[in-house]
């Protein structure tokens, strides 16, 4: 039995209101103008109030589903650094994992009923032989805007894939108002150097 | 053109193609963003109605008069309007009516999981479902098409995944069908006395047989023949999962989920060796498929709850687990979602958790507050509930419910269906109390005007209905405003309230911190001075987001003096998110919450 093996799934992982939607739908719109069938999925609603929340972008030549199966995700670019732990089933030790250094805690941390989980770097650096750690709101403070955290990322993403360069910058300057947009490219770089 | 569309953009899109310009209906996640995506095209009328049930007879009406109408809703929408619903399949529908019923497996953001393929059954409607958003647009404009060929409402069904995925839609022209509306006298067909109604009773089976014939020939009911050994009959985002997975297996896909295609069916049935259904929640298609003597395996194997995903469907197709990578024993802990950093609704549930008193609770983003740390909400049923149930829980406690029984309610909600009972409180002598949450917007769905904020869905300013009028017009004689963020006043007021006998209602008007004409208040963060925290985390209690507590052990922590022998710690507020709302402020006891 043949699976749809030529489709290739990246899960943006992450906290609500860190703009996880906007830079997945960034990703699905480069590979769009890049002549590929593509998808993607998350589920609003409960899910902005500071929850978790996940977003799947699948694409290929076509894409049926717009979710991921576990176990097949190529790339997790996780958000939040604990965040990153609640999805591993969804990759194999092939996957590359990208993963932002900051911290959310969620209320049981706050309420200092539950833990942090301690070395997080450690233990999956142990399964998955390419993570890649960034300090995406360093990149975003020096580009000029603290809100460019999630085009930090989407640039350190870029670097593992073959998308022409000019397609990205095409589309993250459709996708934010016109004063950010040179913040979001020189975020953008930054992450993509990293 | 190509665009990347979400399945609710998509149904939007391809109505306004279609030449449909009139649309109605009430907020609720998954369909929210359908009506909102409408309104902004030229042209065309579209409106928020206070409920599903107005916004479907609003939609009846436009259609009578030649219209071609666009209505949407959540799924448990369609239960508010069922009333209207079930009676429109026997008067027909003159121009078109689409009723978009977006239905939520897994129950991301619902409080139950319906299934709806079940109304078109029962009402009598036939329901066609997409699978993604090139099929929304294609689909919502053949959903037009049979409700104008064949005099009835459609039903069109998403689910979550569906309205809310993107896929790649090829746009085309919008088409302009001029002006089709005009006055037409039909009593016979419109006014349904039992005289007329079971006349048109008789058309209602007669128009389903001829749908039934239609669905054999329907071109969205596709055969795709492949492997012979395994056939499987699908619909919906089921097909592309499946799909996914099995992609050299035979299909039936269904476009058209009611009424279905027996002379179809009977023929994929006959090619394949193995036929299997694959559908989430309720066995609606194999149920028919097996009343037709055909053998086919559905629930047997796959679930009957929760939204399916690839996986899902290889595991219970092969009967075998996925394999995934397990990490052992990691404690991950949970983050559910929470009230915002200075969410009004926090301090007036902080006063009601103290109160000790039963609060019957209603659906908004202040049901959130039944969690921990702020407990301060005790049911939540559906949409308007909390009226009805406070007043007969008052009822039945009699002297017991003296000063212990509530009803709060969201402003959006109050106007959804909360006017009725509070009617019904004053004429049925209650002595509950209801406490009108008024942040000045539809916050869980995403800021959507209703008639108590005094804008239209456009954006455009209009009478702005006052709740201590109506309240009053009502015979409600005890109404009061309180702010939530003033602790001591909400809570002396509900106290107060909570004492006196016959029903009373509190408005706690404070907007959303989301709300986007919110005044611009020179609110500046908080921070915790060190040396003044006891640690006694009180202010913790509150489960604002930024408020947050560390123990002395904690690295940074260290250095800090201890104030006495038992603290354990101190709490820290994050500046990057307090909103100084000063909530936190005033329930600190020893004053070492300050300003920056
Ligand atoms: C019958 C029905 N329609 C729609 C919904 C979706 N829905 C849930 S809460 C809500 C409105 C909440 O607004 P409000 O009462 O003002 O409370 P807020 O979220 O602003 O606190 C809506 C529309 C629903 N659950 N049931």
């Amino acid at each position: 039995m043949r699976a749809n093996k030529d489709i290739k799934s990246i899960l943006f992982a992450g906290v609500g209101g860190q703009g996880i939607l906007r830079a997945s739908d960034i990703v699905c719109l480069v590979m769009m103008e890049a002549g590929m069938d593509t998808k993607k999925s998350e589920v609003h609603g409960m899910a902005q109030r500071g929850g978790c929340v996940t977003s799947h972008v699948r694409y290929g030549r076509k894409v049926y589903s717009p979710i991921a199966k576990k176990g097949v995700v190529d790339i997790l670019v996780s958000f939040e650094k604990l965040e990153t732990l609640r999805y591993l089933d969804f990759l194999t030790p092939q996957s590359t994992i990208i993963v932002n250094e900051k911290e959310i805690y969620p209320p049981s941390v706050n309420l200092g009923d539950a833990q942090y989980p301690g070395n997080i770097f450690e233990t999956i650096k142990n399964i998955f032989h390419l993570v890649k750690v960034v300090n995406a709101s360093d990149c975003a403070v020096k580009a000029g805007d603290i809100r460019t955290e999630n085009t930090a990322l989407l640039g350190v993403l870029s670097s593992y894939l073959q998308i022409d360069l000019s397609l990205w910058e095409k589309v993250i300057r459709k996708s934010f108002p016109e004063k950010t947009i040179a913040a979001n490219l020189k975020a953008f770089h930054m992450g993509r150097m990293s | 053109m190509k665009s990347l569309m979400s399945g609710n953009e998509a149904i939007a899109r391809g109505a306004y193609e279609h030449g449909v310009r009139f649309a109605s209906g009430y907020p609720g996640t998954p369909s929210t963003e359908i009506i909102e995506t409408f309104a902004v095209y030229d042209g065309v009328y579209a409106e928020w109605s206070p409920n599903e049930k107005v916004a479907l007879e609003v939609g009846i009406g436009a259609a009578l008069a030649g219209a071609k109408v666009l209505v949407t809703m959540k799924h448990v929408g369609v239960n508010v309007a069922a009333d209207p619903l079930f009676t429109v399949s026997y008067t027909g529908t003159n121009g078109a009516l689409v009723i978009i019923t977006a239905d939520d497996p897994s129950l991301h953001s619902s409080q139950n999981e319906q299934d709806n393929r079940n109304y078109a059954k029962f009402a009598k409607i036939p329901m066609l479902e997409p699978a993604d958003s090139q099929e929304a647009k294609e689909y919502i404009k053949l959903a037009f098409d049979i409700s104008e060929e064949f005099d009835t409402p459609v039903f069109f069904r998403t689910t979550t995944r569906v309205s809310h995925s993107k896929s790649v839609v090829a746009l085309e022209k919008p088409k302009s069908i001029g002006d089709p509306t005009s006055i037409q006298f039909n009593t016979a067909k419109y006014v349904m006395v039992p005289m007329n109604a079971r006349v048109r009773r008789l058309e209602v089976e007669k128009k389903l047989q001829k749908l039934k014939e239609f669905a054999d020939n329907f071109s969205e009911n596709k055969i795709e023949m492949n492997d012979p050994e395994v056939g499987i009959i699908t619909a919906g985002m089921s097909y592309n999962y499946a799909k996914d997975i099995f992609p050299d297996y035979s299909y039936l896909k269904l476009g058209m989920v009611y009424p279905m295609p027996e002379k179809l069916i009977r023929t994929f049935a006959s090619k394949v060796k193995k036929l299997y259904v694959i559908e989430e929640l309720d066995p609606f298609i194999e149920e028919q498929v097996k009343a037709m003597g055909i053998h086919i395996i559905g629930k047997e194997v796959f679930p009957y709850t929760n939204e399916f995903d690839p996986g899902v469907i290889e595991s219970s197709l092969k009967g075998e687990k996925t394999r995934a990578l397990r990490l052992a024993d990691l404690a991950i802990p949970p983050r559910p979602p929470n009230l915002c950093p200075g969410c009004p609704h926090r301090g007036l549930f902080y006063v009601l958790g103290k109160l000790k008193a039963f609060v019957a609770g209603d659906i908004g983003c202040y049901t959130l507050a039944f969690m921990k740390p702020l407990e301060g909400l005790h049911s939540c049923i559906c949409m308007g509930a909390s009226i009805g149930m406070a007043h007969g829980m008052s009822k039945a406690l009699r002297g017991k419910a003296k000063g212990k029984v509530v009803g709060v309610i969201g402003d959006s909600t109050f106007i959804h269906s909360g006017i009725t009972p509070l009617l019904n409180m004053s004429y049925n002598k209650s002595d509950a109390v209801i406490v009108i949450c008024d942040n000045r917007t539809t916050a869980m769905t995403g800021m959507q005007e209703h008639p108590a904020t005094g804008y239209t869905l456009q954006g455009e300013k209009t009478k702005e209905i006052n709740f201590t009028e109506l309240a009053a017009a009502l015979g409600i004689e005890s109404v009061h405003v309180i702010d939530p963020y003033d602790l001591k006043s909400t809570r002396t007021v509900l106290q107060e309230e909570l004492l006196k006998s016959g029903p009373s209602v509190v408005i706690s008007r404070r907007a959303c911190v989301l709300f986007k004409r919110r005044e611009k208040d020179e609110r500046k963060p908080l921070k915790v001075n060190a040396d003044t925290c006891i640690g006694c985390k009180t202010c913790v209690s509150l489960g604002c987001p930024p408020i947050s507590w560390k123990k002395f052990d904690d690295e940074g922590a260290m250095e800090r003096k201890k104030r006495s022998k038992k603290q354990k710690g101190v709490a820290f507020i994050d500046d990057s998110l307090c909103t100084g709302c000063t909530v936190c402020q005033q329930v600190c006891k020893v004053g070492a919450i300050i300003e920056r």
